[in-house]
């Protein structure tokens, strides 16, 4: 296997559509002012991170995780946890114990 | 001269020799924090109270003589903004987390306590750890105690002023991609970033998971040890932390260099060097080999792709890792979005600064389908090359050593425009994080009136080697002693 | 119904196991009837800092309960986010497993209309439950919601099932096979009514005898055997009804309502979830060793469809009786308990399946938890068999027996129950019958043989019960010889 791609991003930015699909899966809510912005900071860092693409990766595992632990569990005991009161202590909108959220839809 | 000028040890002897008491020292520490601090900013808040009443507590043990032999009993420190502390606010230099308060603290916290430190409060720092200024605080910038002009590094750069200007004994600061090191090199203190799994994770706000390291800020390597032995160690609330033992620090101290086998990556030298940080550096090296180190070449030759493979796995994490900033349980709320979308996006636009957004979009763009394997599987395995770079090197030699950073301390807001370059800060650094291995930064020297560290890495749970080589620097250096203010125009003692 | 459409379903299973903990804290994993957010703790509510620590029995359940299903156990597992935002997920990811989880490969094995079907399960892994929430009336139209967080966190496995179902009828079946297996390896309640055991469908047609799938239809919100038979009913008849008029199928997910009766869209596969897996970093991988393998699986209980086929050979059950009694492990050991103290399988397994049976459901309790202990219901049952006391006698014993939990002898001692076969009482009790009942006397000897039963019926309406029928017959037609 070579090199499998070179260059995925426009250095001059990368689409704003994409952008503007990244904002709204990690909730950013951001102005199309912003996304514009965004858009050819991360096309220029992206462009930066394609370098990984000249490394020889063949036949070579990922590491997600130095130490080399395995294995690490914990008995099957219950613990004290918190009251109602303090779970929710901050908490900026609660009604008769239970967090409030808006309108799901 | 302040009290705080004193080593840790130093401390300790006039404490139990009723030279002065833990409450008279954390009085004059608090009052700095209240002067000295006013231009600087280091502290996001005190918590003057708590560290009175545990001074008294200290005095009360060093007058009984209550067994509690730690060398931190009654010595004044303070926390990174990054890790929790039980009933006081901790906001990780976000918006987002005004006004959280946690009902936990921090492993490293508690142990911190145990040990008898008095805690002053918690210290400023980029938004949730992300930045090597301290410019990307939501709340206020920090500036160099040797030239205010600066930038204090980052992200634990409130945890570096703290003890460069002699208001605490040690800090705790946090690394991800050199977050100690950095600020430590800066403003001329001691900061080591722990073995990944050496400190336990539990109660620090997570940047990155996996290269997220908690370490002492402090102005001796051996007041750096004293801490390290209090916080290091096997917690059963953090998954991946390690029982390897942490070997025998205090011996280290002493143990010189003679015969050690001492790196120079030819990598990291060969990356755009500021001259007068280069000088400290040849000085260093050769004053090293006088001490009897044997010095030679190595290589580490995926460095290169380093910064790329860390700008991919850093912010995945991070995108994950801050989804749950989201208004609903703490933080400042949503206020009356219409649903829950705007909600979500109307809590985290206010909440986060412009860097935190990058590396979220950063990170949900590696992550997303279809550029999964090109950026993140791939970041993931380049980061293997990086790890078997560090275990090839280490049959060679027994340690590394570097300038911490390529430059000194760069003027405030001279990097803000160019985010690439700002990420260029860590190129020397951040390795390290990705292959998990031992570092330290120590002052060697200044450079046109500014500190210089060098930093000093060894294998994975090594941090005995690393101690060795920076208690010799740092006695060749003979420059810890030196407090900025006063200062910012000295010339280069080297 | 003959279509040239074939249906091809798959289960989606999610089962809360039965640890004591919680998945990743010290939570409580039972959590009904609890204050809400009374049941957390700073990592199951996701505060920053905190840390997940795996419980080592969920791991040990799920495997077990994936070799129950004959799955393969890699020797390496991880743990991974499953990354979304929404308010019953504190962390806005669930640590879930992605690409390695804990088994893969297995097989489940049940009956359906005298059928044995075969489906393959994909795999068996574990993650976390998430909270609840609260709505005024439809999610949809509600304003707000309202969030509880004590079931956050749960240990949760998901036992993903191959497309192998070919009709509606077998999803209920197959669910119920499962749900039996779960109850006997004692990893899960069962009880799908509060949710600690869940089922998504995934549901779509193609030309009978074809080999690839047409658009997939994911189904949720089926909360009983019921609701999966007509949800699976309504999604087959009207894919069907848009195939045969000739239009697509569109994929997406569609939720089941009880209310309608039909299932209605809910998103589109456009509008589907990015879920951007990557490895969970705050937790090292699992390497399950051989060993370890292998002691679980000698440690697995003889399941369900075993049990069955040996109580059916070994105690000559019907096959019905034979499904009623191995319905759980717990209940084929009570007949077992039962036939070892001494009680013929037959009669056991009647007395079982029937009267007990009867006590337990009006009394909401379990066979094996109800206070007539094996011993005891074999202890009346020889009374009944050795002629101590009558059925119907005994059937009030054991209403006795159920609310005290006394021994029926006792119980039958203490209330004069004990059978009459002591010859001069009953002659006594015969020559009052006869007495009294001169008609059918005459009619029995005029070779009228039902007049002998009502005469019967006379005697042990004397002895209130207690006269032995067999001797009472015996007697009577010594009385009444026939010309
Ligand atoms: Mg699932
Ligand atoms: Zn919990």
């Amino acid at each position: 296997m070579a090199i499998e791609h070179t260059n995925l991003s426009d250095p001059a930015g990368i689409d704003p559509k994409q952008v503007a699909r990244l904002s709204r899966l990690s909730r950013l809510g951001l102005s199309d002012d912003e996304l514009q912005r965004l858009g050819s900071q991360l096309g220029a860092i992206v462009a930066a991170v394609d370098k990984l693409a000249e490394a020889d990766t063949d036949r070579v595992d990922p590491t997600a995780q130095v130490g080399g632990l395995t294995n690490v569990c914990r008995p099957d005991v219950v613990l004290e946890g918190l009251s109602q009161g303090d779970a929710l202590a901050n908490a900026a909108s609660q009604e008769a114990g239970l967090l409030r959220v808006p309108a799901i839809q | 001269m302040t009290l705080l000028d004193r080593s840790i040890v130093e401390l300790g002897r006039g404490l139990r020799t009723g030279e002065f008491s833990s409450v008279e020292l954390t009085e004059s520490a608090l009052a700095d924090t209240r002067t000295v601090d006013g231009e600087l900013g280091a502290f996001l808040r005190t918590t003057a109270e708590a560290a009175m009443a545990q001074a008294a507590k200290a005095d009360r043990q060093l007058a009984e003589d209550t067994g509690n032999r730690s060398p931190l009993l009654g010595i004044p420190v303070a926390y990174k903004d990054v890790l929790c502390t039980k009933g006081v606010e901790t906001t990780a230099g976000s918006r987002i987390l005004t006004g959280f308060i946690p009902p936990y603290s921090a492993t490293a916290i508690e142990r911190m306590e145990a040990a008898g430190a008095v805690g002053l409060g918690k210290l400023n720092c980029d938004e949730f750890a992300m930045g090597s200024s301290n410019e990307n605080s939501a709340f206020q910038t920090t500036r160099n105690p040797w030239a205010t002009d600066r930038v204090p590094g980052g992200s634990s750069g409130g945890s570096a002023v703290a003890v460069a200007a002699r208001m605490v004994s040690a800090a705790l600061g946090t690394d991800t991609g050199g977050s100690i090191r950095l600020p430590a090199s800066f403003c001329g203190v001691v900061g080591v970033k722990p073995s990944y799994g050496r400190v336990s994770r539990y109660g620090l706000i997570a940047f990155a998971s996996s290269l997220d390291q908690v370490g002492p800020l402090t102005k001796t390597v051996e007041d750096a040890a004293l801490v390290l032995e209090v916080i290091a160690g096997l917690d059963a609330r953090d998954s991946t932390s390690s029982s390897a033992p942490l070997g025998d620090l205090r011996g280290a101290l002493k143990a010189g260099v003679s015969g050690l086998r001492v790196g120079i990556p030819k990598e990291y030298l060969s990356m755009e060097i500021e001259p007068g940080v280069r000088d400290v550096f040849d000085i260093s090296v050769s004053r090293l080999e006088a001490a009897g180190a044997r010095l030679s070449e190595v290589s580490l030759p995926s460095t290169e792709y380093a910064l790329a493979a860390y700008y991919v796995i850093a912010p995945a994490e991070v995108s994950s890792n801050l989804a749950r900033m989201d208004g609903v349980r703490f933080g400042p709320g949503f206020g009356s979005a219409p649903n829950l979308m705007a909600a979500y996006e109307s809590a985290r636009h206010l909440g986060f600064g412009p860097e935190v957004r990058r590396r979220i979009a950063l990170g949900t763009y590696v992550l997303s389908s279809g550029y999964y394997d090109a950026y993140y599987l791939r970041a993931q395995k380049v980061r293997t090359l990086v790890s078997q770079d560090f275990e090839q090197v280490f049959k060679e030699v027994d340690c590394l050593i570097s300038p911490t950073a390529p430059t000194t301390a760069f003027r405030i807001g001279e990097r803000l425009a160019d985010p690439l370059a700002m990420y260029a800060t860590d190129l020397l650094t951040l390795p390290a994080n990705l292959a998990g291995v031992s570092g330290m930064s120590v002052p060697a020297g200044f450079a046109g009136g500014l500190p210089v560290g060098l930093q000093v890495l060894a294998p994975y749970m090594g941090e005995a080697t690393c101690f060795q080589v920076a208690a010799t620097i740092e006695e060749m250096a003979q420059i810890w002693q030196i407090r900025p203010a006063g200062h910012a125009n000295l010339e280069s003692p080297v | 119904m003959t279509s040239i459409w074939e249906p091809v379903i798959g289960l989606e299973v999610h089962a809360q196991l039965l640890t004591a903990s919680k998945m990743f804290c010290g939570c409580r994993a039972q959590y009904l009837g609890m204050a809400p957010n009374s049941n957390t703790c700073p990592v199951c509510l996701g505060l920053p800092g905190t840390l997940p620590v795996i419980n080592q029995v969920a791991v040990q359940l799920t495997i077990r309960t994936a070799l129950a299903l004959n799955c393969e156990i890699p020797e390496f597992s991880k743990f991974d986010r499953k990354n979304y935002f929404y308010p019953d997920l504190p962390k806005g990811y669930q640590i879930s497993q992605f690409d390695l989880p804990l088994s893969l490969n297995g097989l489940l094995e049940f009956e359906v209309e005298g059928r044995l079907v075969r489906a393959g399960i994909t795999r068996v892994h574990l993650e976390e439950d998430a909270g609840t929430l609260h709505h005024a009336g439809e999610i949809q139209n509600a304003s707000f919601s309202l969030v509880d967080l004590n079931r956050a966190g749960v240990p949760l496995m998901e036992i993903v099932g191959e497309p192998d179902l070919r009709h509606p009828v077998e999803a209920p079946a197959y669910l119920a096979a499962l749900r039996r297996t779960l109850i006997y390896l004692g990893v899960n309640d069962g009880n799908m009514e509060d949710g600690s055991l869940r089922c998504d469908a995934n549901v779509s047609l193609r030309r009978t005898g074809a080999s690839e799938l047409g658009a997939k239809v994911e189904v949720k919100n089926m909360n009983s055997f019921r609701s999966i038979q007509r949800a699976l009913d309504f999604e087959v008849a009207r894919q069907t009804e848009l195939l045969d008029q000739g239009q697509s199928v569109a994929q997406e997910t569609r939720g089941w309502s009880e209310l309608e009766q039909v299932t209605v869209s809910q998103r589109s596969k456009e509008e589907a979830q990015e879920y951007r897996y990557f490895p969970e970093p705050d937790l090292p991988p699992l390497v399950i060793s051989r060993a370890y393998v292998a002691e679980l699986r000698a440690a697995l209980p003889e399941l369900p469809m075993a049990t069955r086929r040996r109580l059916r050979e070994q105690y000559a059950l019907s096959e019905e009786q034979a499904r009623l009694i191995s319905e759980t492990a717990l209940d084929a050991a009570y007949f077992e308990s039962v036939v070892a103290a001494g009680a013929p399988p037959a009669a056991a397994a009647n007395w079982q399946v029937q009267n007990l049976q009867a006590l337990c459901n009006a009394a909401h309790i379990s066979v094996s938890g109800c206070p007539v202990r094996p011993e005891l219901l074999a202890e009346l049952i020889t009374m009944v068999v050795t002629d101590q006391v009558s059925g119907a006698v005994a059937k009030e014993v054991l209403a006795e027996v159920f609310e005290t939990g006394a021994r029926p002898s006792a119980v039958v001692l203490a209330r004069g129950l004990g059978q009459v076969s002591d010859t001069a009482e009953l002659e006594r009790l015969v020559a009052e019958a006869l007495a009294a009942n001169q008609k059918a006397s005459a009619d029995y000897q005029g070779g009228n043989d039902r007049a002998l039963g009502s005469l019967v019926g006379a005697v042990m309406a004397l002895s209130r019960g207690k006269a032995n029928p067999k001797a009472v017959g015996q007697l009577l037609r010594d009385r009444l010889p026939r010309k």
